[in-house]
């Protein structure tokens, strides 16, 4: 078990390491910045002057050197826009964000799973017709066809709900709902398809046989075996809680982390994107390293294989 | 039922129509109407050129935001007076090529390091899968859009770019099954006869996992049509004069309130292509893919 754990920990540890390289290489070898920064029309020394002032004219390895130092300090680089840590700038950003993704996380959870459970037990029935069809419709409707749609409809037409902005809790129906769309088709599916492979193994039928009570089979029975694959899909979708809401935050106007990572990219805003980049993969990795965990803890197979 | 009716009108049916019944009987209403619409997508794709009322570029002022039915502009225009169709039938052929070449790039590249990883085992499958982990532990639409705006957005950038997605999915599977395979009779039948390990995976591993893989291209293309369409919404992706799926609904959410047609356009087919694919794909996967029987 505490290999299992350990070698867990080393690969989540060796792919932030990939990322964080990853950023690095690809933002330092991309462009100047300060170019973008200053504009095309200053002095020659002026462009010195800044990149001297960032460090931009040290060979790249040296940079990349102090860069994982400066992380392993807590320091994360300041942002070449505002002058402020990255940090501080991302984290700003972080519960506008949470503040859509949580309830969309909770609502996909709350109708996707039951959804697709329900279609499970009832196959061939309207009901499972319709989820399936809703499920298929949910994941091939790109989020941002999705957004403009409920804003055509419920902001220009009909007038009742904001198009953008943050200012009251109304503002964030809109953009909560699109992102839980997709999520709730995919779960659904992805529950249905789990419940009819687990109801269709010969421990239902025995339960059923010895005259456990239906009620009792599909709970206590088939929805706990269900739960591995299901577990691993919501897991990804924890994970990317803060990477989630990038189209969506850009058409509702909504100021989170997405809506940053936009601005600071199109700036060349070198620190606060590595940031950025850096905390999502770290809640990837995270989120990852605690399904994998969760798995023997759910599945006793597992952990009895583990044990040896 | 319907078969006896076809005969009383028609006591010798028709080759066609026989075949057109068989189909009926065993392709499902709405795939048969995917494969339908995706090759009437090809079709467009394919003589866009000749399709093409207008070109791409051509405004007419006069007509600025015409609504569709307008005449001359069946879809109407946009706020130039470009003519939504001819924009649109580019559009398609853009959003297209693109996917094609991302889907062959990443299908290619990611068996190949499967292959790869399978056949030397040891260090290099761990290299595989660590960069595996660190594929999907990134979100992609973030990935690229840091490199695309870094490096400046080109046609050829995005195809490769496009051609990352997903590659992850078919070296995972390729790995698995070439290890399987190998493990049988066949292959070490043919290693024994001395063929090179290029011979063995190429001529006779891949024809028996192709089937799988095909499957898992048809869930890869709506996937990468979705990401181009997002990553061009977001002004990242195909840049202006030149046209995509994802690059029109961008700039007509613009002129959401006054000419809803210019988004709702290449809205509908993407949604329609990507749900065609996504019901041949279910479909072809229940028929081909030996892995769920």
């Amino acid at each position: 078990m505490v290999r299992f754990v350990l070698t867990r920990l080393l690969r989540a540890l060796i792919t932030i390491a990939a990322v964080v390289t990853f950023a690095f290489i690809v933002l330092r070898m991309s462009g100047d910045p300060a170019q973008v920064m200053l504009g095309p029309d200053v002095p020659q020394e002026a462009v010195e002057a800044f990149r001297h002032a960032w460090g931009l004219d040290r060979p790249l390895w040296i940079q990349y050197l102090a860069y994982v130092k400066s992380i392993f300090t807590g320091d994360f680089g300041v942002s070449m826009r505002d002058k402020a840590p990255a940090i501080d700038l991302v984290l700003e950003r972080v519960p506008a964000t949470l503040q859509l993704t949580i309830p969309a996380l909770i609502l996909k959870l709350l109708i996707g799973v039951p959804a697709g459970v329900y279609a499970a037990l009832h196959r061939q029935s309207f009901a499972d017709r319709g989820v399936i069809l809703m499920a298929i419709l949910g994941f091939t409707i790109p989020s941002f066809v999705m957004g403009l749609i409920l804003m055509l409809v419920f902001s220009v037409m009909l007038g009742v709900l904001p198009s953008g902005g943050q200012d009251t809790w109304m503002h964030g129906i809109l953009p909560t709902i699109t992102m839980s769309i997709g999520g709730i088709g995919i779960l659904a599916r992805f529950s249905r398809s789990a419940m009819i492979e687990v109801m269709g193994q010969p421990f239902i039928r025995t339960a059923s046989a010895k005259g456990v009570k239906w009620h009792d089979v599909v709970w206590g029975h088939a929805l706990p075996n269900a739960a591995i694959p299901i577990v691993t899909i919501v897991g990804f979708m924890v994970g990317s809680l803060i990477a989630g809401a990038v189209v969506v935050e850009s058409i509702f106007s909504w100021p989170g982390i997405g809506r940053l990572l936009v601005v600071s990219v199109t700036n060349r805003d070198l620190a606060v994107v590595q940031c950025i980049l850096l905390i999502i993969a770290a809640a990837m990795v995270v989120s990852n390293l605690i399904v994998d965990l969760l798995y023997g803890w759910l599945d006793p197979r597992l952990r009895a294989r583990l044990a040896h | 039922m319907s078969s006896a009716d076809l005969t009383d009108t028609r006591p010798t049916p028709h080759p066609a129509f026989a075949f057109v019944a068989r189909l009926r009987r065993q392709v499902p209403l709405s795939v048969g109407l995917g494969v339908l619409w995706l090759a009437a997508m090809v079709l467009v794709a394919a003589s866009a050129d000749l399709l093409r009322p207008y070109g791409i570029t051509v405004m007419d002022l006069t007509s600025r935001l015409a609504p569709p039915g307008s005449p001359g502009h069946w879809l109407g225009t946009d706020e130039l007076g470009r003519d939504v169709l001819s924009r649109l039938i580019q559009s398609i052929r853009v959003s297209l090529v693109i996917a094609f070449g991302a889907t062959i790039i990443s299908a290619v590249f990611g068996t190949a390091l499967g292959f790869a990883a399978a056949q030397f085992r040891g260090v290099v499958e761990h290299l595989v899968l660590v960069l595996a982990d660190f594929q999907a532990a990134l979100p992609f639409l973030i990935m690229s859009l840091a490199v695309l705006a870094f490096f400046g957005s080109s046609m050829t950038l995005l195809v490769c770019l496009m051609g990352f997605y997903g590659w992850e999915r078919y070296a995972r599977i390729a790995r698995g099954l070439a290890i399987s395979a190998s493990a049988q009779g066949y292959a070490a039948s043919v290693v024994q006869l001395g063929a090179t390990p290029a011979r063995v995976y190429f001529r006779h591993i891949l024809p028996n996992v192709a089937s799988t893989l095909i499957v898992s291209m048809t869930l890869t293309f709506p996937e990468i049509i979705l990401m181009e369409s997002g990553l061009s919404f977001l002004g990242l992706g195909v840049q202006p004069p030149e046209t995509s799926l994802g690059n029109m609904v961008g700039f007509g959410r613009e002129y959401l309130t006054t000419a809803p047609w210019i988004m709702l356009a290449p809205a509908a087919v993407i949604m329609l292509t990507t749900l065609s694919i996504s019901l041949v794909g279910d479909w072809l996967r229940d028929k081909l893919d030996p892995t769920i029987r």
